[in-house]
């Protein structure tokens, strides 16, 4: 028998037969973000809740310009403006339980204050002071995450040990448009969907990673396909109509807490001011592409739908204005005061009980301040 | 009086056993990682947890080690006691991140509202025979952490009590385990394991009066051997076992060094920025006027960690440490 005529002969048996893990057809985002103000969508949104949520955007915007203004007096170390972007922080908050959780990044400071957290102590971080001014347990709201994606495992963790724990508790994680490359992004939406762990993932996509833009940093058709490939569903919505944002968070939390696992949702925003203050955005990016972005304001689009409704007047703008000057105004005042700080706070929290090391460095530091303070008093 | 009836174990068996004796003592024990479920790890630390306790408790993670520590990180937000298993010590650094950025830091950045009690095992070191990437000491980078504890026992006693301490920490905790003592044998009381000198200090495994010998994990055995061997040299050597690396025991590596008068610092990571470093420059800050001699370094040499058939030219062996011994008897000028 030559060796063609084996081969001729060898019949393999087939490969067992290959199942897709999930459809991906109801995983797929839609071909546009989805939009309920100015369209039929917008007859059935809760009219209480769009007050809300323009209350709040109205609030979000003058604590930024005001924090904003903060920088340039030196209180603050730095503030990263999510001006342009207050839909997406207010319908956040507004879209999570108490007993839920947020994990927000550093630009979500918006989020934060939403939460119920003091407006002083969610700037403790960018003042200086110390890093985190907020205990997190108090409003369930994790610290701001410095470093980019890595805040999302740790929501996974969190809402997988709530459910293991029986808690309905939902975890929300924000993230921008490039934390999405980073590896954490990856990792934390696998285990999410591997564990069917009831979190939701919020993508700001505001256009820019500091000064790099969306074509540089993806080739993804959108951020929100992204979703297809860990087997959970994605969505995409305009970030900056207040109501689809907070619709289409609402439903995923509704879906994540009745045990439908995880959901990662891409809100298409703008960042109107550029990365923080110390950013020059003008050597990026166009004059003609921010002023379109301003057209689309979410501020605008929500007073437009409030009005155009006879849900808000006159009065009732003016109203949220004051509201926003009183928390600006109270802002000022209290950021305007010196932190009160302790040099032993130093030592206080690296461990639950100092080492030695630190014991003796703690006393270094004392006999420092003691040299100090008598050398004061000498002169 | 009692006889305590001490039987033969591995180091294997007793941090298996810790775990087990953890998990059953307090229902937040978690124990994840990549295999250690059904298969019970590569090396079988974990084997029966996901049998006795259900795969919620000892969870095979998907292969991702910074997805491992950072989901660790929210489990313990939430009140579990996380104990995650990195498989090879050059596995680890994907989750460095997380560690260093979050891990070591979560309880500083909060004032002390969010303590982490994650312990982090890490098989490591060299001596078995691994192809790359499964032999690394990278005791050094978590040592310049602050925020974490370094751990790594040398004795079966040992490894049970401090795995257990580790997992009693209301801090991070890195757990290094000396993957060429996993199979080594030692008598030990199973019926009252948790006999150990709590952490953060060091025990002197064996007395002498000539010099010290200052080291800890895989290298313990070895310098207990030179320092068998250094008898018939003349040389009665102490051997301090650190057990923790943070925090450090001055007291008693120093108490060692003024009664010695000559310390070596010995372990197989690298000499330059490592360990024996620091341990020298501590022993030398505190000890000057009680040394004989500078304080030497037996490490590793400063190479990624060679291959396999390699590695006995790399390791620090009882010769090397001998040659250090022998050049303890300084005088000045030389």
């Amino acid at each position: 028998m030559t060796v063609m005529e084996q081969r001729g002969a060898y019949r393999p048996s087939p490969p067992p037969a290959w199942q897709p893990r999930t459809d991906p057809a109801p995983l797929l985002p839609d071909a546009e973000p989805y939009r309920v103000l100015g369209t039929e969508a917008a007859a059935k949104a809760d009219p209480e809740l769009l007050r809300r949520l323009y209350a709040q955007l109205v609030l979000g915007r003058r604590y930024n310009t005001q924090a904003t203004a903060l920088t340039k007096q030196g209180r603050l170390a730095v503030y990263p403006s999510s001006t342009g972007q207050e839909a997406c922080e207010v319908a956040a908050a507004l879209a999570l339980e108490e007993r839920d959780w947020l994990f927000p990044s550093y630009r979500d400071t918006l989020a934060v204050v939403a939460r119920g957290v003091d407006p002083v102590e969610a700037l403790t971080l960018l003042r200086g002071d110390w890093h985190t001014g907020y205990d997190p347990y108090e409003h369930r709201v994790a610290p701001l995450s410095t470093p980019l994606a890595t805040q999302l495992p740790h929501a996974v963790g969190l809402a997988h040990a709530a459910r293991l724990k029986g808690d309905d508790v939902v975890a929300l994680a924000m993230i921008g448009d490039g934390g999405t490359s980073e590896g954490d992004f990856h990792e934390a939406l696998n285990f999410a969907a591997v564990w069917q762990a009831p979190v939701v993932f919020l993508v700001q996509n505001n256009g820019f990673a500091i000064s790099v833009p969306l074509a540089k940093q993806t080739a993804a058709p959108s951020l929100a396909h992204k979703a297809v490939g860990y087997g959970m569903p994605g969505r995409l919505v305009d970030g900056n109509d207040a109501a689809a944002v907070h619709e289409v968070l609402a439903d995923a939390v509704r879906q994540a807490r009745a045990g439908g696992g995880p959901t990662l949702i891409e809100a298409v925003t703008y960042r109107i001011d550029a990365h923080t203050n110390a950013d020059d955005a003008t050597r990026y990016r166009g004059d003609a592409e921010v002023e379109a972005w301003r057209e689309h304001d979410p501020i605008q689009l929500l007073e437009r739908e409030l009005t155009g409704r006879g849900l808000l007047d006159e009065d009732g703008v003016r109203a949220a204005r004051e509201d926003a000057e009183a928390m600006a105004a109270r802002l000022r005042e209290r950021m305007n005061q010196d932190a009160p700080l302790d040099p032993m706070d130093l030592f206080a929290h690296v461990y639950a009980e100092p080492t030695p090391q630190l014991r003796e460095q703690r006393a270094q530091l004392v006999a420092e301040l003691q040299a100090e303070s008598e050398e004061g008093t000498a002169r | 009086m009692t006889t305590v009836a001490l039987k033969p174990a591995t180091m294997a068996q007793a941090l298996t056993r810790a775990l087990r004796d953890a998990m059953a003592a307090d229902p937040t024990v978690h124990v994840m990682g990549e295999d250690v479920g059904p298969l019970g790890g590569v090396f079988r630390i974990t084997d029966g947890l996901a049998k006795e306790f259900g795969e919620d408790r000892c969870t095979d993670t998907p292969l991702a080690e910074a997805g491992i520590l950072g989901t660790a990180v929210g489990m313990a937000m939430y009140g579990l006691r996380p104990v995650v298993e990195m498989q090879f010590d050059a596995f680890a650094y994907p989750a460095f991140e997380q560690l260093a950025s979050h891990v070591a830091k979560m309880r500083n950045r909060t004032r002390g509202k969010m303590p982490l009690p994650i312990t982090i095992r890490i098989p490591y070191g060299g001596g078995i025979g691994g192809v790359e990437h499964h032999s690394d000491s990278s005791e050094a980078y978590y040592m310049a952490t602050p925020g974490l504890h370094v751990v790594t026992p040398a004795t079966v006693a040992d490894a049970y009590g401090l795995l257990r301490a580790a997992i009693d920490s209301d801090d991070p905790v890195v757990f290094l385990e000396p993957k060429r003592l996993y199979w080594s044998k030692d008598t030990w009381n199973p019926d009252d394991p948790q006999t150990v000198e709590p952490v953060g200090r060091a025990v002197v495994r064996r007395t002498g009066r000539s010099a010290t010998l200052i080291t800890y994990g895989p290298s313990v055995p070895v310098c207990l051997e030179a320092a068998e061997a250094a008898r018939a040299e003349g040389w009665e050597l102490e051997v301090v076992d650190l057990r923790s690396l943070v925090p450090f025991d001055d007291e008693t590596v120093c108490a060692s060094v003024r009664r010695t008068g000559r310390a070596v610092v010995v372990h197989e990571s690298g000499g330059f920025g490592g360990p024996g470093g620091e341990i020298a420059a501590r022993v030398t800050e505190r000890c000057f006027h009680h040394l004989e001699a500078p304080v030497l370094r037996v490490a590793g040499f400063d190479l990624p960690y060679p291959p396999p058939m390699l590695e006995r030219h790399h390791l620090p062996g009882v010769d090397r440490i001998l040659d250090a011994v022998a050049r303890l008897q300084w005088e000045a000028g030389s």
